[in-house]
């Protein structure tokens, strides 16, 4: 018999970014008990990464912005294989969020009249994005975090849940260990919200932090929810490519928002020559109309430097490839051209990007005022998760609620930048609302000890072995093979190799060994990390073997163009009876003419 | 170009009940950064270190450390601005008890801000349930939002380092985060006496140890301590001040509206 510490609450919410603070407010709001867990320490989660902007179509900088626009933008943006009823709610809600936060506290860049300032970002028709500098996810977390901690939600903090449980259809609780400690917990709930965000330590080069294992993909997919759209991942154009220590991390967006430009070794701005059929009305065809647009010039079309995330990674990749790259394997994004156009542009740009100035100039000895930076694509968020109903979030498995990143359905084959910080506040309300009314309606599940004893015996295992491979090992090898195998250009040869690695890595990770004891134990919480990792990693290989065609995020060079049949379809995959991992292809659901209408009507 | 050298780290390996530094040995490669080397060494030769760590960007604050007797975030201290041709120490930060290792327990911190009254913002401006505020009006308290709750101004504090004050004093990151709602432009909550009180703002001695170790460099003791020593000096222990207030309290009784939030004195 496994010995564990046990509590119960109303509803018990997995994860401490942004979506998960937002429903844990939303559940303590309606009133009932909401208890939530977290791997790291409040206020640390991935969110607090997040640089750009929170994308809501509050018209503040440019009145013809509306939801309809950041509708059809969502929507072009995503390969109209998106939801479109999540599309839709997002950009109706998104604005009501942000007005939200400014009255729990969020302070964000003002326009000259005193309102909230928005910038320009990629895909976005109008400047959108509510921000502070660089460092609106901080901004975000904080007042998240600070409104919560009033609200009488109940933090577990560095908690790793193993396994969710189940009282027959329904969800009953959750079961998992204190990082600090190692000991055992059971946490009962009548409805779980999992907010426990990305994917990207699947990768090698990423700019994720090492608690983004895909924990609440793979606990639902285990307990038996559907996860759709496994193969959209998006590798964001701009990661810091030197040196190696910090390859992979987070370049804003909002460089090239505020004019930043990119070039290759012979100094050429390739981006003009790659501007797709779809796009090319809305965007501008000189280097100075695409200033005058970062400028606020409304009559000016954006530059081609903010063409949406997959579309600008796929560029990069071509120019490095066919030699055009910088010495480390990049390219080069320069901001400091602007000091042609303004006398403070030093200035200008350490206000406007503090966080990128520091961070260059601290780690990579480059002053970004001054001379270009050199960057590369990079891991950085997974379209694909739980499948979920668009109005409630709540997935196929009754009480079990998901949203933002690890939820699955607002961005279809890509995610435009700034779309990520709205979902995490519309969803994640959404997600709080309806569990807590699903928690009233319902009564406190049985759990069954047998599936709490089995996972006790499966998480101590490591320790048995102690001569076994090393848990860092497996995941160093995992995270090469989904680099190569399954990255930015993908191939179906590649890929089939990679599946029969990733059975192999199954082997070896079910042998790991650890040292030392169950106190504050890395070795051992990665040992355990690698049953999500690798769950998601075959997850998102056979979703991209099943696709075959290039959308979005998803490029295989085998074929390199999109195909009929698959833009009105999701990839979904299941757990089977005999415990083996599905993928079939599923209908979108049929958009509403009036949607269909606003659609035509912008482009 | 390259080149690789070797450097050897002394990290204090224990818990509560003791420990002791142990040397590690591991290569050094250009630019990298002192989590990098911890890192190595968990993954090579001590799987069971443990250490806090998340953004490996500087943004998080989650791998604080003393490096070589400074309080750090690993992450951003790179080897190239240390004597690596002598062992670098590593070793948790001293202000908080010791879990393991690297880590300590920093749960107090999180207890201190829950006493902390939350913001309450004076009703909205304009009919749409929005807000008008200058930029340079909120120039001022973005500089104490930076913060990235690291707790290294903690750490170095001597009040709570070394007088254990922890009961009666809040510690700068807490004055910071006080000074942040004070100085919000729509906030109507008074703290001042709070600080006095149960904050213990009075045993901050301006060392400004805090500021010189803050990762964002905020300046913690110009910009958000002293402004709220002023003001408690202001409503404490000015008797012009006492009186003025008294005379302001009753206008304002008669007064029906109120119209303006409490002003934002330097």
């Amino acid at each position: 018999m496994a010995e564990y510490e046990t509590f119960t609450y109303d509803v018990l919410v997995i994860g401490s970014g942004g979506a998960g603070l937002r429903a844990a407010i939303e559940v303590s709001a309606a009133g009932v008990s909401v208890g939530m867990v977290c791997k790291c320490l409040l206020g640390k989660a991935h969110t607090v990464m997040a640089e750009g902007g929170i994308a809501a179509a509050l018209a503040n900088v440019d009145d013809r912005d509306n939801w309809q626009v950041h509708f059809a933008d969502t929507m072009r943006g995503g390969q109209y294989v998106n939801n479109w009823r999540m599309a839709e709610l997002h950009a109706r809600e998104a604005p009501e969020r942000v007005k939200e936060l400014e009255a729990w506290g969020a302070v964000f860049d003002r326009t000259n009249d005193g309102r909230i300032l928005q910038r320009n970002f990629g895909g976005h028709k109008y400047p959108r994005l509510a921000h502070v500098g660089d460092r609106t996810g901080l901004e975000m977390i904080r007042t998240l975090q600070d409104h919560g901690v009033h609200r009488g939600i109940d933090v577990h903090m560095e908690i790793c849940v193993l396994k969710l449980l189940k009282d027959g259809a329904k969800i009953a609780g959750a079961f998992g260990y204190d990082r600090e400690r190692g000991r055992f917990n059971l946490f009962r709930a009548k409805a779980i919200v999992l907010a426990t965000g990305g994917i990207g330590k699947a990768y090698k080069i990423t700019s994720n932090s090492w608690d983004c294992t895909g924990d609440g993909h793979a606990l639902a997919y285990h307990a038996g929810a559907e996860l759709i759209d496994m193969e959209f991942i998006q590798f964001h154009p701009t990661g810091m490519v030197w040196p190696p220590s910090v390859r992979g991390m987070l370049v804003t967006e909002g460089v090239r928002g505020e004019g930043g430009i990119l070039t290759n070794r012979e100094g050429k701005r390739f981006m003009f020559d790659s501007i797709p059929d779809n796009y090319r009305a809305q965007t501008a065809d000189n280097a100075d109309e695409g200033w005058r647009y970062c400028t606020g010039d409304k009559n000016a079309r954006r530059p081609p430097e903010l063409l949406t995330r997959d579309h600008v990674a796929r560029c990069i990749v071509r120019e490095i490839k066919e030699g055009r790259g910088t010495p480390h394997g990049g390219v080069y994004l320069d901001i400091s051209w602007i000091k042609e156009k303004l006398s403070n542009a030093e200035e200008h740009i350490k206000r406007k990007l503090p966080s990128m100035y520091h961070q260059f100039k601290a780690l990579g000895d480059v002053d970004i005022t001054k001379e270009p930076m050199e960057v590369g694509p990079t891991t950085h968020y997974i379209m694909g998760g739980v499948h979920v109903d668009p109005d409630t979030q709540m997935s196929r498995i009754p009480g079990l609620f998901a949203a933002g990143e690890c939820a699955a359905g607002i961005n279809g084959a890509n995610r435009l930048g700034g779309n990520s910080l709205s979902d995490l506040l519309v969803f994640g309300k959404r997600a709080g609302e309806f569990a807590a009314l699903y928690a009233r309606d319902n009564q406190l599940p049985n759990v069954d000890g047998a599936q709490i004893d089995a996972a006790a015996r499966d998480a101590l295992k490591p320790f048995e072995h102690e001569a076994g491979d090393n848990p860092y090992a497996v995941q160093r090898d995992l995270q090469e093979l989904m680099q190569h195998n399954v990255g930015i250009v993908r191939n179906e040869h590649e890929m089939q190799t990679a599946l029969q690695e990733i059975q192999k890595l199954w082997d070896r990770a079910n042998h790991v060994g650890v040292i030392g004891n169950r106190d504050f134990n890395p070795g051992w919480h990665t040992a355990l990390d690698l049953k999500s990792l690798l769950t998601i990693s075959e997850a998102i290989t056979k979703a991209a073997i099943e696709r075959k065609e290039s959308r979005g995020a998803q490029f295989r060079e085998d074929i390199p163009e999109k195909v009929d049949r698959f833009s009105t379809v999701n990839t979904l995959i299941a757990k089977a009876d005999d415990g083996s991992m599905q993928v079939r292809l599923e209908l979108l659901p049929q958009m509403p003419d009036y949607l269909k209408r606003v659609i035509d009507e912008m482009k | 170009m390259s080149e690789t050298k070797t450097a050897t780290f002394k990290i204090w390996r224990g818990d509560a009940k003791g420990g002791e530094f142990r040397d590690y040995t591991t290569e050094v490669a250009e630019g990298m950064v002192v989590l990098d080397a911890v890192h190595d060494i968990q993954r090579t030769q001590a799987q069971d270190l443990a250490c806090r760590w998340n953004c490996k960007a500087g943004k998080c604050g989650s791998c604080s450390a003393e490096v070589n007797g400074m309080p750090k975030l690993m992450c951003m201290t790179r080897l190239s601005d240390l004597p690596v041709e002598q062992a670098i120490r590593i070793e948790s930060m001293k202000a908080f008890p010791i879990i393991k290792d690297l880590i300590t327990d920093v749960s107090w911190n999180f207890r201190v801000k829950k006493k902390i009254k939350p913001f309450k913002p004076r009703p909205p401006d304009a009919p749409d349930g929005t807000w008008r505020m200058k930029q340079a009006d909120i120039d001022r308290i973005e500089e104490f939002r930076k913060c990235i709750e690291c707790f290294l101004c903690q750490d170095v504090c001597h009040v709570l380092r070394d007088h254990r004050k922890h009961d009666e004093f809040i510690g700068p990151r807490f004055l910071v985060h006080v000074a942040a709602l004070e100085m919000h432009p729509l906030d109507t909550e008074d703290r001042v006496e709070e600080l006095r009180r149960a904050q213990g703002i009075g045993y901050c001695n301006i060392t400004k140890c805090c500021t010189k170790v803050c990762p964002e460099s905020i300046q913690i003791t110009d910009n958000a301590i002293i402004p709220l020593k002023e003001r408690v000096v202001d409503q404490f222990f000015d008797p012009f001040g006492w009186i003025w207030r008294a005379l302001k309290r009753r206008l304002d009784r008669r007064a029906t509206k109120s119209a303006q939030p409490v002003s934002n004195r330097k």
